[in-house]
């Protein structure tokens, strides 16, 4: 199958450092991978690099087959690469429906329409309910964010980027900062994921990425160590020398 | 001490917004307040049409900084070259039908809105407010020296509106000057109340408050913001328009720094973010301006300042703003 | 050549007194991060006080510029306590209504106090005239203000590079909350700062006096002047200040003498371009 995401020997440096270094990887329609390494390993710049927020010294991004390197952020997520962020940025003066049908109506190019309004555009609202209704939302839907609990605000991250249709999901930290009782709402919003969608995750909760990701991918020192099972990762040295130096072989990991 | 918006209340009941209640009553009240005025001040029309003009300024204005956050000292620019296309295509090209002279005002505002908001959108923050300022101080100098056109500095005179709709002549009292303007302000505020809750009006609300989100969900803010600036300047062309018809003279101070500086304080002076705000503002600044300019002159510019620093101390939402927060606790209290 | 000579020195001695006014203002931009408006306004006051202490008052030049600086300063402080405090960290648009309302009211007081005519400050006879250099005389006052520009530049550069007081004001425009977590009375460092920021541009009032005339609307005249030295120079740099100032000389003193007609617009014009190509200051880096 044609891979729907794939990122080509991408490169990067600040001063002389190589902040990415030569990070090549490729996803399919449905993949289900989670990114993880250690503070410093250069995620945020990865993210960057893949949004479009920063332009690579070389390498090549590609969604579903077609070169971006040189589109900017924004037809990135129009060519269907969507990402959410690590800590929210919502519109506190704005309702959840608001939110849901912005992103649609965005989506679907009406976002400039000069009249009218969303509450009366039948086909908008069934998605938004739709939308609210799978993630328990429905009943705040009305509400203003700035009055809403942080795991509802999370959740409703998710429904922005999901209301946008991605073809890829770029998730930064879903569960960042979420109180414990409610991870589990969370993690079945991430398990019910449309199915063709390609979700790269990046997180440091480990116990969320076991049960979520088929596939791990670690990066440290802005390269690739490790892209295999998960059942795997921790055997593996080099990933043990990442993250626990010297005393890596020493004992298990913590 | 922030300066909030108020969005026009309409957060807190959907059901309203679907059938534009507010959107009637609003009418109403501005058409009950015009014929109000028309009895209490007969003899002071003008100063009523003038505040009509104003307001169609303040609303542009509010367009751009309370809808969009863009903060900006030169929007009387976008009046003033509505004021000046109506005048001078009646002075130089004998283009005599208002309502011509209407198009021809919101053509340039619009085409002024989308020449100073490709500018002013080039930056952020300081650079941005300097942008603003700079461009009204050149568009008040290009007017001053293109004196042939402009009339410069003596003010461009010779415009003579015909009747309008070829029925009502333009009387010595300003009787059809002040219809006008209040039919105009009638149309423009309903078209406003449609925008501001539209789809656009939506996305506008979203870069105001992050536009790295807006961007994220694949929308350009600078697009949104030029789109708004042109719709913002047709506005403001309008009442440039009504204040040329009206006046039958435009003058430099319709593109000054002054007039920018006096529709932000009367837009923050009735509230940022709301329509009902911004028409507020505009009535209580202008009625301020006539009552006290008239008794004392001098000190007009010092009551400006310490009536916007008290504004901002005392009641940063604005009068308006401030009235629907206590109302809304009131309802939330009952 | 003799033009070309002539532009050379006014715009040198324009663009010093430009560095005079707005340093301070760039100091102050850089470290409280308030958009302050109204800054050209002390500037004329210090312009409104000299004028009275030399002209009615009779006193010696030297003198009057003295008290127009801590006559400023005195004036300029409770407004700082009372007005400024109050926006420190607040949204830009409440800064910008609060500094003009500040403008609007020194105009209008300035107005009504010493009217609207054109306010000069006698210069001492050392300042009259000119000196010649041998293949051309050049007026001595503008010989004084590039001394004075210079001079404020050099003791600037000192206060912050080599002095105890120029580490915490580093610091604290750096980090604020981090300099005062490390022990340093931002407080204090702010008010001494804006001090001196109205100092300095009260001084410049006065030395520019003879360039930059002072009358009633000098506050808004001069506004975006003062403003787009920060925003070109960027806020709270020295060497960005000076720069931004000698160009902006240059450019509005070859428009006054190449097209006196068009002089302003041509000014205006240049701010704008200037803006747009650097819309992050001279300094500024492009982004990605």
């Amino acid at each position: 199958m044609q891979p729907i995401f794939e990122v080509r020997n991408l490169k990067r440096a600040f001063g002389g450092l190589a902040v990415t270094n030569d990070v090549s990887l490729s996803m399919a329609p449905g993949d289900r991978v989670a990114l993880i390494g250690p503070n410093g390993a250069g995620k945020t710049t990865f993210v960057n690099l893949v949004t479009g927020n920063l332009r690579p010294d070389s390498g090549e991004v590609r969604i579903a087959g077609e070169p971006v390197t040189g589109v900017d952020a924004i037809g990135r997520v129009r060519r269907g690469l969507v990402r959410s962020f690590q800590v929210t940025r919502l519109f506190a003066d704005m309702t959840p429906a608001e939110h849901v049908a912005l992103a649609v109506l965005q989506r679907d190019g009406r976002a400039g329409r000069l009249f009218g309004n969303f509450l009366g555009m039948p086909d908008v609202m069934v998605e938004v309910q739709e939308l609210l209704g799978k993630l328990g939302l429905k009943e705040l839907m009305h509400r203003k964010v700035s009055e809403i609990a942080y795991g509802q605000q999370r959740l409703l991250e998710l429904a922005v980027a999901l209301a946008l249709k991605p073809k890829v999901l770029l998730l930064d930290e879903p569960a960042a900062g979420v109180p414990q009782s409610d991870t589990g709402r969370i993690e079945q919003a991430l398990a019910d994921l449309p199915a063709d969608l390609a979700v790269l995750m990046i997180e440091h909760d480990m116990d969320l990425v076991f049960r979520f990701a088929k596939r791990v991918i670690v990066l440290a020192a802005g390269a690739i160590i490790f892209d295999g099972s998960p059942s795997d990762v921790t055997k593996d040295p080099r990933v043990r020398e990442a993250y626990l130096g010297s005393y890596a072989n020493a004992s298990h990991a913590a | 001490m922030t300066m909030t918006t108020t969005n026009d209340m309409i957060a807190a009941s959907p059901a309203r917004r679907r059938f534009g209640g507010g959107d009637l009553i609003g009418l109403a009240i501005i058409l009950l307040v015009a014929v109000i005025g028309y009895f209490l001040f007969p003899n002071n029309l003008a100063l009523l049409t003038r505040i009509i003009a104003a307001a169609l300024l303040v609303l542009s204005l509010d367009l751009v900084t309370g809808y969009c956050g863009v903060a900006t000292l030169g929007h009387a620019a976008l009046f003033g070259a509505g004021a000046y296309a109506a005048g001078i295509a009646s002075a130089h090209y004998g283009i005599n039908d208002p309502l011509a002279m209407l198009a021809f005002g919101i053509v340039a505002g619009a085409v002024a809105g989308l020449v100073c908001g490709v500018v002013i959108l080039r930056a952020h923050g300081l650079p941005q407010l300097v942008l603003s300022i700079a461009l009204i101080h050149l568009f008040h100098e290009f007017a001053n020296k293109a004196s042939s056109w402009t009339g410069g500095s003596d003010g461009l005179s010779g415009i003579a509106p015909t009747a309008l709709l070829g029925l009502y002549e333009f009387d010595l009292w300003g009787r059809t000057a002040y219809v006008f303007g209040v039919v105009l302000l009638a149309i423009v505020f309903l078209l406003l109340r449609l925008i501001v809750r539209s789809p656009f009006g939506m996305l506008c609300r979203g870069i105001k408050e992050d536009p790295v989100r807006i961007r994220s969900m694949g929308a350009s803010p600078k697009i949104a913001l030029t789109k708004m600036y042109v719709i913002s300047g047709a506005v403001a062309g309008v009442g440039g328009a009504l204040n040329a018809i009206s006046t039958q003279v435009v003058g430099l101070d319709s593109l000054s720094f002054n007039m920018s500086a006096e529709s932000l304080v009367m837009l923050v002076l009735g509230g940022t973010g709301s329509l009902f705000g911004a028409l507020t503002g505009t009535v209580v600044f202008m009625f301020f301006e006539d009552v006290v300019s008239a008794a004392n002159p001098f000190h007009w510019l010092t009551m400006v300042g310490a009536l916007l620093i008290a504004v901002v101390l005392f009641a940063p939402k604005g009068l308006y703003g401030t009235a629907a927060a206590l109302v809304a606790r009131r309802r939330e209290a009952k | 050549m003799q033009t070309v000579l002539s532009i050379a020195i006014d715009a040198l001695a324009y663009g010093m007194v430009l560095f005079v006014i707005s340093i301070g203002l760039s100091v102050t931009m850089g470290l409280m991060r308030v958009v302050n408006l109204a800054h050209g306004a002390f500037a004329m006051i210090g312009g409104y006080i000299a004028s009275y202490a030399a002209r009615d008052l009779g006193l010696a030049y030297g003198f009057a510029v003295l008290l127009a600086i801590f006559g400023t300063i005195v004036i300029a402080v409770p407004i700082e306590r009372l007005l400024y405090r109050r926006i420190y960290g607040a949204p830009e648009l409440t800064q910008v209504l609060m500094t003009i309302g500040i403008t609007f009211c020194i105009i209008g007081i300035a107005n009504y106090v010493f009217g609207p005519t054109l306010k000069t400050v006698p210069l001492p006879s050392e300042l009259q005239g000119s000196v010649d250099l041998g293949f051309r005389a050049i007026a001595t006052h503008r010989i004084f203000a590039i001394v004075c520009g210079l001079a404020v530049a050099a003791g600037l550069w000192y206060a912050i590079e080599k002095t105890a007081f120029g580490v915490k004001l580093r610091a604290s425009v750096d980090n604020a909350a981090m300099a005062a977590a490390l022990g340093v009375r931002t407080e204090i460092v702010y008010a001494v700062s804006f001090a001196v920021a109205v100092g300095l541009a009260a001084f410049g009032g006065v030395v520019g006096a003879e360039l930059l005339p002072v009358e009633p609307y000098y506050a808004l005249r001069y506004m975006v002047t003062f403003l787009v030295v920060v925003s070109v120079g960027g806020a709270g740099s020295i060497p960005g200040a000076l720069v931004a100032c000698l160009l902006l000389g240059a450019i509005d003193t070859t428009g006054r003498y190449l097209m006196p007609e068009f002089g302003e617009f041509f000014f205006y014009l240049a701010v704008i371009a200037i803006i747009c190509v650097f819309p992050r200051g001279l300094a500024g880096r492009a982004k990605g």
